[in-house]
């Protein structure tokens, strides 16, 4: 506590450095997941590779990802870019698997009625499967945004600016109130991210509060 | 007018949906295709709006073939009732009813004004606009499903199964709106379904299909009441079920319809 | 940066391979630990998580630890940890046991949870008692997604236990400490691709053994 009161601009400081890593990682990961989690359900033979993909960059470690992509991009290992691109390949890695099952839960009915109506292919993905799975889709954003938060601490082991910082600064110093404020401001940071895109999913489908506060008048089956 | 010119369907995987299939759909009448699962009923349906492409033959709607036109705007030009409605869940009832006129450029205001009106001509309380598809009831969702195909005024509606999935009391409920509605809008109609009696009730045409949309007969209900043309037609339409051979008792001065269990049907005046 | 002709230098040369130090006790420290760790915390959660998935009371809890599993960094855990317990293998090993809790806690339950009830009513119908239902129906069915449960916690661990060699002299993460420090690009890189080549063939691993006991509960089932 002591710590924090006479440190707290640099805690601000350095909850800035985090987030300016933390959101472009997860905007970049929806932008790139969401299209290719389409793909794979759209295109069944493309699907298989394109998950198994996913789940073997997933099960690379963080901070031999970062060395490598270093050393591979030409990067500098201390630069944002190169931290952005290590959260960014997880966040795409954790979301292309939920994108898929959001995209591939659209109801056949539906998307058949839709085509049926006239809607072409490109209003189909925007009009339809699109809305219809925010819901899957904001569930698999609320874990990026954690898991991106909390993964960015990892940066200062290599020198990048975040919450980190109090980790290993403070783990050197012998400073307890600084590990465990850069713990409890890591968390705190991630909570506050999950519930704002938890509220900006309820925001975005009120169809779906109407399904589970009230009970259906009859069930069409 | 709707034509099926010996249109065929063979899958990549050699499996013959449609195997060569012939129909003349006059307009304003309503041409029932009727057969169990497998009878190709639907991909013949599907032909129409080109959801599924013949592997021969053609289709032809007032004598122009439907590839000629572009499947898109093709599509918006015929109303299609599917069966669970095929709602979009996301959007409002009067959002539903109002989809094609706002796919094809009308303004907000006006479509939503139109679908007002048609929720009222579907037999619908204009109060249910700006709810969503799953706080409807079965039936209504479907009377919503046939507002939303008459929204662009299509000549031709495609209805495939669309009061399957409802209880039988509703069932006749929508097929009485139906022929009302008919009655009112002279629609060229064809209508898919695996319940004879409703075909028997909807149809001025009853085409009943075997496997691979062979036709087994056609004709109207009384034609293929009075004579089914093989015992397919008659195993399918049940004639010699103990419910449909009906002999009449006098009761009180009554003359009363009974089946051959003796079980009373009806009153004959 | 170095080039990938020194990276392979670095790799091949012999002296690496041998010593207290050398690649193949730092690949031992690395699986042991992560095996001690996965062990210990399978020894907690694996009773728990079935007693919630047979019971299905306390889910709350599963989705609690998931949920902070997730946001909890794991070098704070390992820095604090660092911090209260001193330098040694107790303090890895114990933040190891605590992240590798929730992934085994949610495979149980789920595997558990996911058995259909109408077979565990229909083993209770035959007179199974309790302790025959969990063992002869309801962890046999559930197998395959205790197994992921174990795959995802593995692979966690096995990428933490490379951030352990921060707070103590053990496993790969060692030698990407080590060129961190003296700018020695070569064997940070070379350290790294060592990592990642044990973690994707410890998830090749698991996930063999996974789809083979789906394959063992599919023949069962059928």
């Amino acid at each position: 506590m002591t710590w924090l009161r006479l440190n707290w601009p640099q805690v601000l400081q350095l909850v800035g450095d985090h987030l300016a890593l933390s959101l472009p990682a997860i905007l970049l990961s929806i932008l790139i997941a969401v299209p290719i989690g389409y793909l794979a359900v759209r295109l069944r033979w493309l699907g298989k590779p394109l998950l198994l993909t996913a789940t073997l960059l997933y099960a690379i470690p963080a901070l031999p990802l970062l060395i490598i992509i270093a050393a591979v991009f030409g990067f500098s290992l201390r630069s944002p870019e190169t931290m952005i691109a290590a959260l960014t390949i997880y966040g795409v890695a954790l979301l292309v698997r939920t994108a898929a099952d959001g995209f591939d839960a659209v109801d056949g009915f539906v998307r058949d009625s839709a085509i049926a109506l006239g809607h072409s292919p490109l209003v189909i993905f925007f009009k339809v499967d699109l809305p219809l799975a925010v819901p899957v889709l904001i569930s698999g954003i609320r874990v990026v945004a954690v898991s991106t938060v909390s993964l960015v601490t990892i940066g200062a082991l290599i020198g990048v600016s975040g919450l980190g910082f109090f980790l290993t600064d403070g783990f050197q110093r012998g400073i307890l109130g600084e590990v465990v404020t850069g713990l409890l401001a890591s968390v705190a940071l991630a909570g506050l991210l999950d519930a704002l895109v938890f509220a900006g999913g309820r925001a975005m489908t009120p169809w779906v509060r109407v399904v589970d506060s009230q009970p259906k008048l009859g069930v069409a089956k | 007018m709707i034509e099926f010119e010996t249109v065929s369907k063979t899958y990549p995987d050699k499996t013959t949906a449609v195997a060569s299939f012939s129909l003349v759909v006059p307009s304003h009448r309503i041409v029932v295709l009727v057969g169990s699962s497998g009878s190709g009923k639907t991909t013949l349906l599907r032909m129409v709006n080109r959801m599924v492409e013949p592997t021969a033959g053609r289709v032809l709607i007032d004598g122009e073939d439907v590839r000629d036109r572009n499947s898109v705007t093709l599509r918006r030009s015929i109303g299609y009732v599917m069966q669970q409605g095929g709602l979009l869940p996301h959007r409002n009832i009067a959002e539903n009813v109002a989809t094609v006129p706002m796919l094809n450029g009308v303004s907000r205001r006006q479509a939503r004004a139109q679908a007002l009106d048609l929720l009222e001509r579907v037999g619908l309380d204009k109060s249910l606009w700006r709810r969503f598809p799953s706080q409807l009831s079965g039936g209504q969702q479907q009377r919503v499903g046939v507002a939303r195909a008459l929204a662009a005024d299509p000549n031709i509606l495609l209805m495939d199964e669309p009061f399957g999935a409802v209880d039988p009391i509703v069932r006749r409920e929508l097929q009485d709106e139906l022929l009302r509605l008919q009655t009112e809008l002279g629609k060229t109609i064809v209508f898919v379904t695996h319940d004879i009696n409703e075909a028997f009730r909807l149809a001025d045409e009853v085409v009943v299909l075997r496997e691979q949309a062979i036709v087994a007969q056609q004709g109207t209900a009384a034609e293929i009441m009075a004579a089914p043309a093989n015992d397919f037609v008659r195993n399918f339409i049940g004639t010699e079920a103990a419910d449909r051979v009906l002999s009449t008792q006098q009761v009180n001065g009554k003359t009363l319809a009974v089946d051959s269990y003796g079980r009373p049907v009806g009153l004959l005046q | 940066m170095s080039s990938f002709s020194q990276v392979l230098a670095w790799l091949t040369d012999l002296s690496n391979w041998s010593g207290t130090t050398g690649i193949p006790i730092r690949i031992g420290q690395h699986l042991a630990i992560s095996a001690l760790a996965i062990l210990l915390a399978s020894l907690i959660a694996l009773p728990v998580g079935i007693a919630i998935g047979h019971t299905r009371r306390g889910a709350g809890l599963i989705a609690g630890a998931a949920g902070a599993a997730r946001a909890i960094p794991t070098l704070g855990l390992l820095t604090l940890f660092g911090l209260g317990i001193g330098i040694g293998m107790t303090a890895p090993l114990l933040a190891l046991v605590v992240l590798a809790i929730p992934s085994l806690l949610a495979g149980t339950y789920a595997g558990i949870g996911s058995v259909t009830p109408a077979v565990v009513d229909a083993a209770r119908g035959v007179g199974m008692r309790e302790r025959q239902v969990i063992w002869r129906v309801e962890i046999p069915l559930a197998a395959p997604v205790i197994i992921g449960g174990i795959r995802a916690a593995t692979l966690q661990v096995i990428a933490t236990a490379t951030l352990a060699a921060y707070i103590s002299d053990q496993g790969l993460g060692r030698f990407l400490f080590a060129g961190l420090k003296t700018r020695d690009y070569s064997q940070m890189i070379g350290g790294a691709i060592l990592v990642i080549a044990l973690a994707l063939l410890a998830e090749a691993v698991l996930a063999l053994i996974q789809s083979l006991t789906k394959t063992y509960v599919a023949h069962t089932r059928a």
